[in-house]
């Protein structure tokens, strides 16, 4: 059966498979394996390069470009500005084991997933198996017969954009609303803690001196704040009262 | 005639398979992220895998939808583990038990 495959496949697209392929399973390899997570986002975008070459061999030139932009331009990056922010990255030791028998069973899970999924993908019924024979022309199909670009390879993101624009547009607007609400999110996240709700009130008190007789809340949330936090801004605003502290705190903390 | 559709499907289920396995293994939430991430890869193999199989330009849109949707996520999930992070200091997720009874 194998030497029939192989007969069928190019030498190039092979090779070019095998070579994508090991890049990727070396670099997921790497992202499980390595005990400094700066290494394990170094091979995350192995894998994520491994992927888009994939992609460029089936067809999808576009998505090999987004994922190349997106996810190792943007997200892996996000990710090491996260670690270096954090300051985490510190080996992990990695044999260390908190539950008894957590990585055997975890390894058990995997392999019997891995080999269930191998087993239902290579039976006929998962695929349906009717168009498999003959369908290796790309959606490249569909424009070559409106006419359009007809004979030209790359069409690709011709393809994808109508698609999206006409059949998949309402989940493409409602694609927008989810970005909005994952950037509110991350503001919200990624805020300090809220000294005090009445926002307008403390930027006009941001050059004066504070009155002691603030409501309770603001007594409450101003202890959580780190004392670091309150002596960072304590020489900004110049108040040396060690019992405006806290507020020239939060009069900084608001202004900033 | 390029490579058949099946060793695609073999890849990306072994990838997904490597990134669970990690999700289930590592302690670092932000390996557990990057965990993720590879089975979102895998999943997004299948679909481009299956709309060159399938003819069909649905795969890849899914594709571009799954992509838009996982960059949400990691913003979302790594603010979460700043917010995390500014209370508490632990890089693993044993160390997030303020939820546990």
């Amino acid at each position: 059966m194998v030497p029939a495959v192989l007969a069928t496949v190019t030498i190039p697209d092979a090779i070019t498979f095998v070579l994508a392929a090991a890049i990727t399973l070396v670099g997921a390899f790497g992202v499980v394996l390595m005990r400094n997570p700066v290494h394990s986002a170094l091979m995350l975008v192995m894998t994520l390069f491994g992927v888009a070459v994939l992609f460029v061999e089936e067809n999808a030139q576009f998505l090999a470009a987004v994922q190349v932009i997106v996810y190792a331009g943007a997200i892996v990056v996000l990710f090491l500005f996260v670690i270096m922010l954090l300051g985490v990255d510190r080996k992990e030791r990695i044999l260390a084991e908190v539950f008894r028998g957590q990585r055997p069973l975890a390894l058990g899970l995997g392999l019997m997933g891995l080999a269930e999924v191998l087993l239902l993908g290579t039976s006929h019924w998962t695929t349906g198996a009717r168009s498999v024979a003959g369908a290796m022309s790309t959606a490249t199909g569909a424009s070559g017969a409106s006419g359009t670009y007809g004979g030209t390879p790359s069409l690709n993101t011709a393809d994808l954009g109508r698609s999206i624009f006409t059949t998949y547009l309402l989940p493409f607007e409602v694609t927008s609303a989810l970005l909005v609400v994952a950037i509110v999110g991350a503001v919200v996240l990624a805020r300090r803690p809220q000294r005090r709700p009445g926002a307008p009130d403390a930027e006009s008190a941001a050059g004066q001196t504070i009155p002691s007789d603030q409501p309770l809340g603001s007594g409450g949330t101003g202890a959580m704040t780190p004392p670091a936090g309150a002596a960072e801004h304590d020489p900004a605003s110049a108040q040396p009262a060690p019992g405006a502290l806290s507020a020239a705190g939060r009069g900084g903390g608001s202004a900033r | 005639m390029s490579v058949p559709a099946s060793w695609y499907l073999v890849l990306a289920a072994v990838l997904f398979m490597i990134g669970a396995v990690g999700l289930l293994v590592r302690r670092n939430v932000l390996v557990m992220f990057m965990c993720v991430e590879l089975m979102l890869n895998a999943a997004n193999l299948t679909f481009v895998t299956y709309a060159r199989q399938l003819d069909d330009i649905g795969g890849q849109v899914a594709v571009f939808f799954v992509l838009v949707v996982a960059a949400a996520e990691v913003v979302v999930g790594l603010g979460i583990i700043v917010a995390i992070f500014r209370r508490r200091v632990g890089a693993t997720a044993d160390d997030a038990h303020i939820l546990k009874g």
